[in-house]
């Protein structure tokens, strides 16, 4: 290594009132203003916020990677106290990948698809450390065993797309890792992950962290990640960042309204659509070329002073007395940080009707065929096995589980985007199962509506706003005259909190949470009866998400809809969901409601579901369960309980039953279902998986 | 991979046999009947007398049958003349009757007699696509690495100056026809008044009149560079630009990758991160495109061998087509139809070694 004369008590990483900017035709768009962190040896640093406040360009930044457009336009990049803002190409190059490694948000497309993934790790050795090619190969090896995949000679050998997701992200980490660098910086390494498959993948980055002594910068949109993995925090918004400390003192006593806001708009346990209702932040998050002079969060805060917030640009100021926390906001003193939530609206729990959905041993199989040459056997896909539930009006029932259990091929069947193996689905006293969607009458479409998960695709981008959900009322044959569709569709745009002007505009001119409101008018056009809302939120901001799931409550409210709520976020579920169902591989393995789903007994993959959310809250103490493995391919189920290839209470069923027999449903009290082995007294003794610590 | 092979045949065989009929039939419609029937027996026949003729020569009856005789799967027809001679598609001149084979088509080789050539059509077909072939070779000898190399050169940095450069060269060589770039290059360096050539000649530094030929006649029995230069490149210009534009859209894409992040944020030079990341991956599009050039090529070249005098494919496509020479239209296709799909089949299957997601199915 070049620097020897580094001093290991001097911070590795400085950055001092760095400033980026892209320049396009138009004008100069600056991206990040006057921003600043440290980072310590062994150090791991959270950068937190919303999309387009600037944490990923911060990251970029450090690699030196801002693309034609990007230029740091002021401050420096101190790293080992040598600055980077000022290197060469040549000299930077011995820096990226050596001292200095990134860990990707997809990594499916950071990984090169035409070459053998050992090549791909060997690479790194042989360009830094001038090793041979064989040696190179075998510390591969060892990295990819330290990484915990299995089979690390088949795996060196194979191709990316060969891999799952899990698998592929912990090559990318291993590729980090390959030259020992002394500063990791993650940009949302998890985001295309499932929520087990991502606690597997956040214990090993903590575990290596701590092996190699490596610091962090840990990039994450996601505040209860932050907390299981980082020492300290930086709050960004828009370009700034607005609030930086240790993470338990951010946390527990934060600083700026921003985060305070940030906090009060994710579901923490406690939180209910009753009782408690989130707080979405109001407004929209500034466009880099309209930012407000002043406080870019002034338009938005709570605490708000005329003349003094809007004046001129905030400093970073000092917490009194704190240890190394600063927050952007002139006003510290004088706000009353403590000043308990004030309840914004106590609704009464609505009452369930009638049973609107009722579903009776749905099967879905998929024929498909295995030959790597076309041909070859082919093979079935249990999609969905034997599906039984009840829904009712008015009631949220949420469907939860990861990639591949068979959501949203639910989904799909109850829509009539396919038709089902067996089994039936009556809606009211009808039977739809085996009606594809074309031959449906219009009474039926518009009684069965989804929210779909991608808002900024959903929407025809040649087509306004009032226009598409015209075209939805005419599909649903509603009203006699354009007249009454154009002023039910104004209605509907009253409906989601949009304004009426907003008719005439086109997708493209609206954000994300805007989007998705249009998505949601449109599919309650008809009044719908049953509407599917398929990860509704979880392409969207925290703060935007908050308000949209309100929405949809309101609305349930309003029109006692029966909402099928498919999530993988737990937290969002136990926030606004009556009823839950667990679904892994096509089967359903737990169903009940919400209490009890969340409480002990569990099935036992309910229970490591639950343990692998992360909780943004100090007070959460976790059992910190990881599932081996990844999950198995519906192609190729594990026989007897589906769930046993990955169960660590199997040695509690006596002889092999796990293995053979397909456990049966099995009543506990109050149509609580759960599909295991488990014999009772086990069940009893389970554990809670989130506690509270004693205040 | 071998079934995959013997499925992808067996699709070819059943296309092949398709296209020929289409061609068959087009080529035996009536009208261009009456003109062979014109052409080979008296040209002031009378309708009646043309279809006597024709349903003599073997000409008459359904389409269908006339196809498997074409093809060798049914029996030639044979015919008693009055005079007690037999005479039958399978029976050459002088032979006797009983020693002829019952089938005779492109299976059994007899691809038919050329009207125009006054030869067999497979002695024709055989020295034209032999004359092609060395074209086509030498074609694609200076074509695709060419147009690789600048497709690369301008894809890998987007929007820079050598971009532009070699974008508009791309451009401007795919946009001229080949009979203007061919009769440019003439002009410019084989014309003994015009171009460079007198230049040179009187500075002596070339002994005959002209720097290159602008004939490739002589080319026929003896390739050099002197009398090949122009008609290769001709034809390659055209296809360097179209090639390398294909490149570089590729290549730019391919550069934008999150991969090729990956790579240079791992250290990777420049020029390793081009020649180990970015150009298998940016290969897979132009590869197609470059195995879609040799039909191109076989037919393509009907201007350029006019042209430059070359009797290859193409000239004898055009003498056959203008001369209504039925049998070497049908050989011709045949040979065509062969050639589309033999390197389809090669396209399909580098892509598999170019592409590792890919599966044949």
């Amino acid at each position: 290594m070049t620097d020897t004369n580094w001093d290991p008590s001097k911070p590795i990483l400085e950055i001092e009132n760095l400033s980026i900017s892209f320049f396009t035709r138009l004008r100069e768009i600056p991206a990040v203003m006057d921003f600043s962190c440290t980072v310590m040896a062994g150090e791991a640093m959270g950068l937190v916020g919303e999309s387009g406040c600037g944490k990923s360009t911060v990251a970029l930044a450090v690699m030196r990677d801002l693309g034609k457009n990007g230029r740091i336009v002021g401050g420096s990049i101190k790293f080992k106290g040598r600055d980077l803002t000022h290197m060469t190409e040549e000299e930077l190059r011995h820096i990226r990948g050596s001292e200095i490694a990134m860990i990707y948000q997809e990594p499916m497309a950071s990984l090169n698809p035409a070459m053998k993934i050992g090549a791909q790790l060997a690479e790194v050795p042989m360009i830094h450390q001038g090793m041979a090619r064989d040696e190179a190969w075998k510390l591969a090896r060892q990295i990819v065993a330290d990484v915990r995949l299995p089979d690390p000679d088949r795996i060196l050998g194979s191709y990316p797309h060969q891999l799952s997701g899990g698998q592929q992200q912990r090559i990318v980490i291993a590729m980090a890792l390959m030259s020992k660098p002394a500063l990791l910086i993650l940009d949302e390494p998890t985001t295309a992950l499932d929520v087990t498959v991502e606690a597997g993948v956040i214990d090993l980055v903590k575990d290596l962290g701590h092996k190699y002594g490596t610091s962090m910068l840990f990039i994450s949109h996601n505040l209860g990640l932050v907390l299981d993995v980082c020492n300290r925090l930086c709050v960004m918004y828009s370009g700034e960042a607005v609030e930086t400390g240790n993470v338990k003192d951010v946390f527990d006593k934060m600083r700026h309204p921003y985060t305070q806001a940030l906090f009060r708009s994710i579901p923490l346990p406690g939180a209910d659509k009753n009782s408690r209702p989130l707080v979405a932040i109001p407004g929209n998050f500034p466009l880099p070329h309209e930012r407000p002079q002043g406080c870019n969060f002034g338009p938005r805060c709570d605490y708000f002073a005329e003349g003094r917030c809007n004046k001129a640009e905030i400093p970073m100021a000092d917490v009194a007395d704190s240890n190394r926390h600063e927050s952007r906001c002139l006003r510290i003193g004088e706000i009353d940080w403590d000043a308990p939530l004030k309840a914004a609206k106590v609704f009464e729990k609505t009452p369930v009707g009638k049973v609107v959905l009722k579903l009776d041993d749905l099967k879905k199989y998929y024929s498909v065929s295995t030959g790597a040459f076309g041909g070859g056997s082919r093979k079935v896909v249990k999609a969905n096995e034997t599906l039984s539930f009840e829904a009712h009006e008015g009631e949220t029932l949420a469907i939860v589980g990861e990639s591949g259990c068979g959501k949203s091929t639910f989904a799909k069947v109850l829509m009539g985007l396919e038709t089902a193996t067996s089994g039936e689905i009556m809606l009211f006293d009808e039977n739809i199962q085996s009606t594809p969607i074309q031959q449906r009458n219009t009474d039926t479409i518009s009684q069965v509506q989804m929210v779909f998960q991608n808002p900024f695709d959903t929407l025809n981008p040649s087509m306004n706003v009032g226009r598409q959900i015209i075209r939805a009322l005419e599909i649903f044959d509603y009203g006699k005259s354009d007249q009454e569709r154009s002023d039910r569709m104004l209605e509907l745009l009253d409906l989601v909190k949009l304004p009426r002007a907003f008719a005439e505009r086109m997708p493209r001119q609206l954000s994300g949470g805007q989007k998705q409101r249009v998505g949601i008018a449109r599919a309650f056009a008809g009044g719908a009866k049953v509407v599917v809302a398929d990860e509704p939120v979880s392409a969207l901001d925290v703060s935007v998400q908050a308000a949209v799931t309100d929405l949809l409550m309101d609305i349930q409210r309003k029109n006692r809809t029966t909402l099928l709520f498919i999530s993988h976020d737990l937290s969002i579920v136990r926030y606004l969901s009556d009823r839950v169902m667990v679904m892994y591989l096509g089967h359903v393995v737990e169903m009940g409601t919400t209490d009890q789903v969340f409480q002990p007994p569990y099935h036992p993959y309910t229970e490591a579901l639950l343990s692998a959310v992360p909780i943004a809250d100090t007070r959460v103490i976790k059992q910190r369960i990881v599932l081996e493995g990844d999950i198995p391919s519906a192609m190729n189920p594990p026989p007897g309980c589906p769930f046993q290839t990955r169960c660590r209470w199997k040695g509690k069923v006596a002889g092999n039953l796990c293995e053979t027999v397909m456990p049966p449903v099995r009543m506990l009290e109050g149509q609580h279902q759960i599909k295991c082995h488990l014999p009772d007294d086990v069940l009893a003794n389970m554990e809670p998986v989130i506690k509270m610590a004693a205040e | 991979m071998l079934f995959f092979v013997l499925r992808r045949l067996g699709v070819m065989l059943l296309t092949a046999l398709a296209l020929t009929f289409i061609v068959f039939y087009m080529t035996n419609l009536p009208p261009n009947l009456e003109k062979l029937a014109k052409s080979e027996a008296s040209v002031r026949m009378a309708d009646d007398a043309v279809a006597s003729w024709l349903e003599e020569n073997g000409h008459g009856g359904p389409v269908l049958l006339r196809y498997a005789q074409w093809i060798g799967v049914a029996p030639g027809w044979v015919r008693l003349e009055d005079d007690g001679t037999t005479r039958g598609r399978c029976i050459a001149s002088g032979m006797a009757p009983e020693d002829a084979p019952t089938y005779c088509g492109v299976l059994q080789g007899q691809w038919g007699y050329s009207t125009v050539f006054k030869q067999p059509v497979s002695e024709v077909l055989g020295r034209s696509v032999g004359a092609t072939g060395w074209l086509m070779l030498w074609v694609m000898v200076v074509m695709v690495p060419t147009s690789l190399l600048l497709g690369v050169l301008s894809g890998m940095r987007e929007g820079s100056r050598t971009d532009r450069v070699l974008s508009t060269f791309a451009i401007a060589s795919t946009a001229t026809p080949e009979y203007v770039s061919g009769v440019i290059l003439i002009a410019m360096l084989a014309s003994a008044t015009a171009g460079i050539s007198p230049l040179l000649a009187d500075w002596g530094w070339i002994s005959g009149k002209t720097l290159f030929q602008g004939t490739a006649t002589s080319a026929m029995d003896d390739i050099t560079f002197w009398n090949f230069a122009l008609p290769v490149a001709t034809i390659a210009l055209y296809g360097i630009g179209y090639i390398a534009r294909m490149t570089r859209a590729s290549m730019t894409e391919v550069m934008t990758q999150q991969y090729i992040r990956t790579a240079r944020l791992k250290g990777v030079s420049f020029k390793q991160v081009v020649m180990r990341h970015a150009l298998r991956n940016a290969l897979i599009a132009p590869f197609t495109v470059i195995m879609l050039q040799f039909p191109w090529l076989l037919n393509g070249v009907v201007i350029s061998e006019t042209l430059f005098n070359y009797k290859g494919f193409g000239w004898t496509l055009v003498q056959a087509a203008g001369n209504n020479d039925i049998d070497t239209l049908l050989g011709c296709s045949v040979v065509a139809v062969f050639v589309v799909l033999v390197t389809q089949l090669i396209s399909d299957i580098g892509y598999v070694f170019l592409n590792p997601r890919i599966r044949l199915a």
